[in-house]
């Protein structure tokens, strides 16, 4: 088991590895660099200055050079500066990264929280009104962009009812009832979107397992038909849904990316964002690690929690 | 002769396909839906009102009304009429895009299918990593290297959505490639790419043609995405992420300027998701459920 695990952690290196390559590739292969972009925002900069910039940020060396120098203070924890603030990349991840931690966490549970009981109600009324209703919603929520709901939320909750703050963020330890208030929008743009596509999962994946042969024991040996659909079946059920939600992870914080910039949440994505539009190398890397290794994490600890709900499934 | 009789009733297998398409609820809607906004969108100058582009100051951030349906934008636009034109850009990438995808995913994946081996272990090595990106961050970094327009607007999507086509290709050429009317064709001695592209992709085709609609699902809502990031086509010739984006700042003043190219968004959206679920049901009853 423990073997297992250590060797699927090595097997995800040469990815990680891969997708550092190639956003270092692409980065320094994006016209203009962070030299013509910041000279860009301040004016008259001679040639002589501008060269004498890159120098300093260690652009002037080959491309091979700057990775290995690069990897190498990565691999010892030290991911470098921002070439516009100067500021320490580890830094300004350590306060983004909880924000957008939160939001797909929080949003995590609104899908679920929204998504397996209307999956299990569609399924027990199957072919009746109530799962045409539930398939509906289902439907309608892959076909609405995220940002466009949390634009509707905040029009209706934000600026008509005043009920909740439109934009910003407080962080966790300044104020917790402030903090969540800031997130409720978010998080439910974000939820009720991916709760779509479980939700639709629960249903199926319900429906096949109702119809197995130790579901009609369970029913034949007299056992209430609660036990039956929560014990025999929605446990079952539920491992499809581990799988999406391991899938939908990455989904989860593209969409983030988007929400943070809908609600002004200072975020890894937005962090990117902003890298990627002034060339701040450092930053795009930085930011990319972070996203990349929760998504491959994520999809291990997938495989941790399957091996637990499933006791079939032995890792040899 | 009883088999000519037999063959008079037995369609041929696309048009029964079509047939039990349409008798499907999802697929006959979805299938509508993208009609009609696809028409709407090439017609755009016979349909559209007024001119998309066109300002008119003195007649800015209007309501709905007889004159102008949904309102105006802040430059006194008709929103109605950009949204119809906004169409002809959402549409145009969409399908390009997708296209591109199809053509290089199926490639790849019926290559790393078919020939096994170190190919499969490089092509899809290559796809994982491609697929551990979160599909927007690559697409905006695509878009950072490519310039903004309407090309790299569609290279950027096409790239992202390749893998999962590479996925499928394999997948549907795995399934079917030890079958006996593959080997006969082998037998028989046909080339590797005549097995390849007209014995086993027609019979791999299902599972594609369901992709390809899903997937245009999600062009259309990365498209909307990329353009409210400003990473779209320039304006002013509109797209409807970038309405959005623009008129978001007048939402309490005018909130049918924001709401109309959203609902524009989710009525070609969810009719590409009838029409794959649609087509799911027609193509492969297996899946059913």
């Amino acid at each position: 088991m423990i073997f297992y695990f250590l060797r699927q952690v090595f097997l995800a290196i040469p990815a990680l590895l891969g997708v550092l390559i190639i956003t270092f590739l692409l980065m320094r292969a994006v016209p203009g660099d962070v030299v013509t972009q910041l000279v860009g925002l301040e004016g008259n900069v001679t040639a002589e200055r501008m060269d004498e910039m890159r120098r300093m940020f260690g652009l002037d060396l080959p491309i091979h050079q700057q990775f290995t120098q690069w990897f190498g203070a990565a691999l010892q924890g030290d991911l470098g500066s921002s070439l516009r603030t100067n500021r320490p990349i580890l830094q300004d991840l350590a306060l983004r990264f909880p924000v957008t931690l939160e939001l797909t966490i929080l949003s995590l549970i609104v899908a679920l929280l929204i998504a397996i009981p209307l999956g299990v109600l569609a399924a027990l009324h199957r072919g009746k009104f109530l799962d045409s209703l539930i398939s509906s919603f289902a439907l309608l929520g892959l076909s609405i962009p995220g940002f466009f709901l949390g634009i509707l939320l905040i029009l209706l909750f934000s600026l008509r009812l005043g009920l909740l703050p439109p934009a910003g963020y407080v962080p966790l330890q300044e104020s917790v009832v402030e903090n969540l208030r800031h997130m409720i929008l978010p998080s439910v743009s974000l939820g009720l979107v991916l709760s779509a596509a479980i939700t639709r999962i629960v249903r199926s994946s319900m429906l096949e397992i109702l119809g197995r042969d130790y579901v009609r024991t369970a029913r034949a040996k007299g056992l209430a038909e609660q036990t039956v659909t929560y014990r025999h079946a929605l446990r079952n059920a539920l491992i499809p849904v581990i799988t999406v939600i391991g899938l939908q992870f990455g989904a989860l914080l593209g969409g983030s990316i988007i929400i943070e910039q809908v609600f002004s949440l200072p975020g890894v994505g937005r962090f990117a964002l902003e890298g990627i539009n002034l060339r701040d190398y450092p930053v795009v890397q930085g930011a990319v690690i972070v996203i990349a290794a929760s998504f491959i994490a994520v999809n291990l600890l997938v495989d941790l929690i399957y091996s637990l709900i499933d006791p079939r499934i032995r890792y040899g | 002769m009883a088999s000519a009789a037999q063959n008079l009733r037995s369609l041929h297998p696309i048009m029964e396909a079509l047939l039990r398409l349409l008798r499907n609820p999802s697929g006959a809607i979805g299938l509508f839906l993208i009609i009609l906004v696809t028409l709407a969108a090439i017609f755009a100058p016979f349909i559209a009102p007024y001119d998309p582009i066109a300002l008119n100051a003195p007649n800015r951030l209007q309501g709905p009304s007889e004159i102008h349906l949904v309102g105006t934008d802040q430059y006194g636009r008709d929103t109605f009429s950009r949204i119809i034109y906004g169409g002809r850009t959402s549409l145009s990438v969409a399908f390009s895009s997708v296209l591109l995808a199809t053509l290089v995913g199926c490639f790849l994946g019926m290559l790393a299918g078919f020939y096994r081996g170190w190919l499969d272990v490089v092509i899809m090595r290559f796809t994982d990593i491609l697929l551990s990106f979160p599909v927007i961050l690559l697409a905006i970094a695509l878009l950072a290297f490519l310039g903004s327009g309407f090309n790299s607007l569609v290279i950027a999507i096409a790239a992202v959505y390749t893998g999962p086509f590479t996925r499928v290709a394999r997948a549907a050429i795995l399934s079917i490639r030890e079958d006996l009317f593959v080997e006969a064709s082998r037998a028989l001695g046909s080339s590797d790419a005549r097995t390849l592209f007209l014995t086993l992709l027609p019979n791999a085709l299902a599972p594609l043609i369901i992709e390809i609609t899903l997937r245009l699902a999600y062009a259309i809502l990365i498209e909307a995405g990329l353009s409210f990031l400003g990473l779209g086509t320039p304006p002013p010739a509109p797209s409807w992420g970038q309405m959005i984006a623009e008129n978001r700042r007048f939402l309490v003043l005018s909130p049918w300027a924001t709401i109309a190219p959203g609902l524009a968004i989710m009525v070609i959206v969810l009719g590409f998701n009838l029409l794959g679920d649609g087509l799911r049901d027609a193509l492969d009853p297996r899946l059913k459920v």
